[in-house]
């Protein structure tokens, strides 16, 4: 009985001690300077990259119709409001000029005192004329003096002056006649195209300036994104290339445009390049002018080169380079980087070639003597 | 030649492991409580090692910009790149703030990296999933203590950004952990203000009829513009060639830049000496307190070990064993149990260690001071345990 007990203590005694040494020697091995690191590694592709640009910008109507008036005037009718559909020529508001009918009915007075100063000297230069031939006629035959004669050619000749004065007068007051009646005609706003209201700057009733804008008017149907692109990576980028479109409020769906315009100025501040991108059917609802949106432009096909992850590039010392792996141990290659895609491949110039295993992920810091061990992720990745 | 010591602890084995466990979880808590001061102390030097910069240049007459505000034009990093012995010059911003996901909330270190490609100063070292950055907007890398996952979406002021990768031991100086987002939209996030703000400061500046003239409407757009940009970034990361002489090319930066730069050890000392220094003393001084507390604790096991056995040691000075016999039992028995508690308290600490908010950092060094420092303690201790039984009289083996 003793001996069985005594057995069965030592057997206590030893299942404790190795559960405690295993323990011991667990957590030596999965921690501490012992421990291997592990790694996820990835092969060099052979592959052409296909590089985008992605800039962030916000709608903008093409044509922006800023409608102001000439005269310092009173808005007393205001047609429309914003939102509003108008067509070209439609009367949108009328700003009256406060003594502009009593000028026009003053300068009409004018006309007509004008028309008879012509009258009279009309008149004047048909009895002048006829004295003056009369007079000629009669001189041959001694029957009036040479100085009558003289004298009556003399009041012919100033008949036809004042003639000449009178038409002219004439013509600048009809013509600053119809000065004032096309000013009567600009009381009127009319929309030069047809379009959308997006603002009206005043209410009826306000007082105008000259030159002040009243009402803004846009086309509905040639919205397009004002994108600002980084400097950096712009080179290829050129009109008419596709362009993928997210406006804010429709974050899900994605619209497709190209590149209308590229700007010739650029933003010195900001480094960014200017273009802008048009829809290539425009979404409805319509945008609303101002709304945030991103902008990927897909530039041209690369020529083909080694292509790695851009996680696996490090800088040790100084220098860019990945791990490669060399039979199980970790050696550092250093690397010449050129483009990259919106997905985070790039470019290999030198150092690389393709098939080769690079590090991608690695749960702590690799030196050379690291001791490592190749496991399919490190966390867990939806 | 049998052992006294083990046929003694193989005689009270239950009692003797059970002694070695509690034993063990309080060395466990000591280790524990180095691995957060340690801990504590690498949240600060794994910041300073992230930025993977030789020189930090910063606002004059501050201590940016992690102890303090430091604000920079964004283009100064041209003048500093131009500095002889410069090899890049980048752009930085830094701003804690709480990041929200659908998931929760967060405090992070929310950190602007200027876009100029993987293994420039300020990105992430290295990833645990996914990619760096690669779109100069929208995109961020997030330290995997944010608990946020690939393909999350974050709230970061007015945007929301995509988690394309993850990283590890990416944190701020008080283990926080950081997320990369690019240059741009950080210097947006970091000077925008909310929604409301700015709609009354336009009220109140379309109010004012110097800026909304109705003769030149273009005024109060250029005046707003100018509200809301942000050219100012916190930081220029600065690495230097391999010739170059860091305190030089910094003396050179000081005098003809007149900015602040630090090098790497005036950033510990400005991180570990000011900023985090009297919260790691605090640490340290209960580390002190509990170390102490520890050896008294296995001083005091060790002696009512012995003392619980004084009977059969009189028995033993009896039948005539020798002193020498009897004092290597009790040494024995003090160095097993400190094995044992050290054994258990190393493995408990290793467990829960990875259970705590904050980066508990159990390094080798301490591993082997906290053995000796055991082992010692238990010889110390036993030494007192030895005096007892050596006094003890033979004839109370038969006496009541």
């Amino acid at each position: 009985m003793p001996e069985f007990f005594k057995q069965k203590k030592l057997l206590a005694v030893f299942a404790t001690m190795a559960l405690l040494a295993a323990g011991f020697i667990w957590v030596l091995l999965s921690s501490g300077p012992l421990a291997k690191i592990k790694i996820v590694v990835t092969e060099v592709q052979e592959q052409r990259l296909e590089p985008a640009l992605f800039g962030i910008g916000t709608v903008a109507a093409r044509y922006n119709y800023r409608i102001a008036s000439n005269n310092i005037g009173r808005a007393t009718t205001l047609n429309v409001d914003v939102g509003d559909k108008v067509e070209a020529g439609e009367i949108l508001g009328i700003i009256d000029v406060v003594d502009l009918d009593e000028k026009i009915n003053a300068q009409a007075a004018l006309v007509e005192r004008n028309k008879a100063q012509l009258n009279e000297a009309q008149t004047r230069l048909d009895y002048t004329g006829k004295q003056a031939e009369r007079y000629r006629k009669l001189l041959p035959s001694r029957s009036v003096s040479e100085e009558l004669d003289a004298s009556k050619q003399h009041e012919w000749i100033l008949a036809r002056s004042q003639m000449r004065s009178a038409t002219s007068e004439l013509v600048r007051a009809q013509a600053e006649h119809l000065a004032l009646l096309a000013l009567r005609e600009d009381r009127y706003l009319r929309a030069p195209v047809s379009g959308l209201i997006i603002a009206r700057h005043i209410d009826q009733g306000a007082t105008v300036l000259a030159g002040q804008t009243v009402f803004e008017l846009i086309d509905p149907q040639q919205l397009w994104i004002d994108v600002r692109f980084d400097q950096a990576g712009s080179m290829r980028l050129a009109e008419q290339q596709p362009a993928q479109i997210i406006l804010r409020s429709q974050e899900l769906q994605a619209h497709s445009g190209y590149v209308a315009r590229l700007e010739w100025l650029a933003d010195a501040v900001t480094e960014e390049r200017r273009a802008k991108v048009m829809f290539t059917q425009q979404p409805t609802p319509a945008p609303s002018i101002g709304e945030l949106a991103e902008v990927t432009v897909q530039l041209p096909q690369l020529a083909s080169t080694p292509v790695i992850a851009n996680a696996a590039i490090m800088r040790q010392a100084g220098t860019l380079g990945v791990w490669l792996l060399d039979d199980q141990q970790p050696v550092f290659q250093p690397v010449r980087i050129g483009r990259s895609d919106l997905a985070g491949n790039v470019q290999i110039l030198s150092g690389l070639s393709a098939g080769q295993q690079v590090v991608l992920y690695s749960s702590k810091p690799l030196t050379s003597n690291s001791r490592v061990k190749r496991v399919k992720q490190l966390v867990d990745t939806p | 030649m049998i052992s006294l010591a083990g046929r003694d602890i193989l005689h009270a084995w239950g009692k003797f492991v059970f002694t070695g466990v509690g034993l063990g979880l309080l060395i466990g808590v000591t280790l524990t409580m180095a691995g957060v001061y340690r801990g504590m102390v690498d949240d600060a030097q794994v910041l300073l090692d992230n930025s993977a910069a030789d020189l930090w240049v910063v606002q004059k007459d501050t201590l940016g910009p992690y102890a303090e505000p430091s604000n920079l034009p964004d283009d100064t990093w041209r003048a500093v790149a131009n500095i002889p012995g410069v090899a890049t010059a980048s752009n930085v911003t830094y701003l804690t703030m709480q990041v929200s996901s659908a998931s929760g909330e967060t405090r992070a270190l929310v950190t602007g990296i200027a876009n100029s490609g993987p293994g420039s100063s300020g990105w992430p070292l290295r990833l645990l999933a996914g990619r760096q950055v690669s779109k100069n907007h929208y995109e961020a890398v997030a330290d995997i203590a944010s608990g946020f996952k690939l393909g999350d979406s974050i709230q970061i002021r007015r945007n929301r950004y995509l988690i394309v990768g993850l990283t590890k031991r990416m944190v701020s100086s008080s283990g926080d952990p950081m997320i990369f987002i690019p240059l741009l939209d950080a210097q947006q996030a970091q000077f925008l203000k909310s929604n409301d703000a700015i709609a009354q400061n336009r009220r109140r500046i379309s109010q004012n009829p110097i800026f909304n003239n109705p003769r030149s409407p273009e005024v109060l757009e250029a005046v707003m513009d100018l509200q809301e940009s942000n050219t100012q970034v916190n930081a220029v990361l600065v690495q230097l060639k391999a010739q170059a002489e860091p305190k030089q090319v910094a003396e050179d930066m000081r005098r003809w830049l007149r900015l602040q730069v630090y090098d790497r050890e005036q950033m510990e000392q400005i991180l570990v000496g000011k900023l985090i220094a009297t919260s790691a003393r605090q640490i340290l001084m209960f580390l002190v307190i509990l170390a102490v507390v520890s050896a008294a604790i296995v001083a005091f096991i060790i002696y009512t070990l012995t003392m619980g056995k004084i009977r059969e040691i009189a028995v033993l000075k009896l039948i005539g064993t020798h002193n020498k016999s009897i004092i290597s039992m009790i040494i024995q028995q003090a160095l097993a149990l400190g094995i044992i508690g050290f054994m258990v308290g190393k493995i408990a600490a290793t467990v829960w260690a990875p259970f705590f908010p904050k980066y508990v950092l159990l390094i080798t060094q301490d591993t082997i001071t906290g053995l000796l420092a055991v082992l010692g303690m238990c010889v110390i201790a036993s030494f007192v345990a030895i005096y007892a039984a050596l006094r003890v009289n033979p004839a109370d083996a038969v006496g009541g």
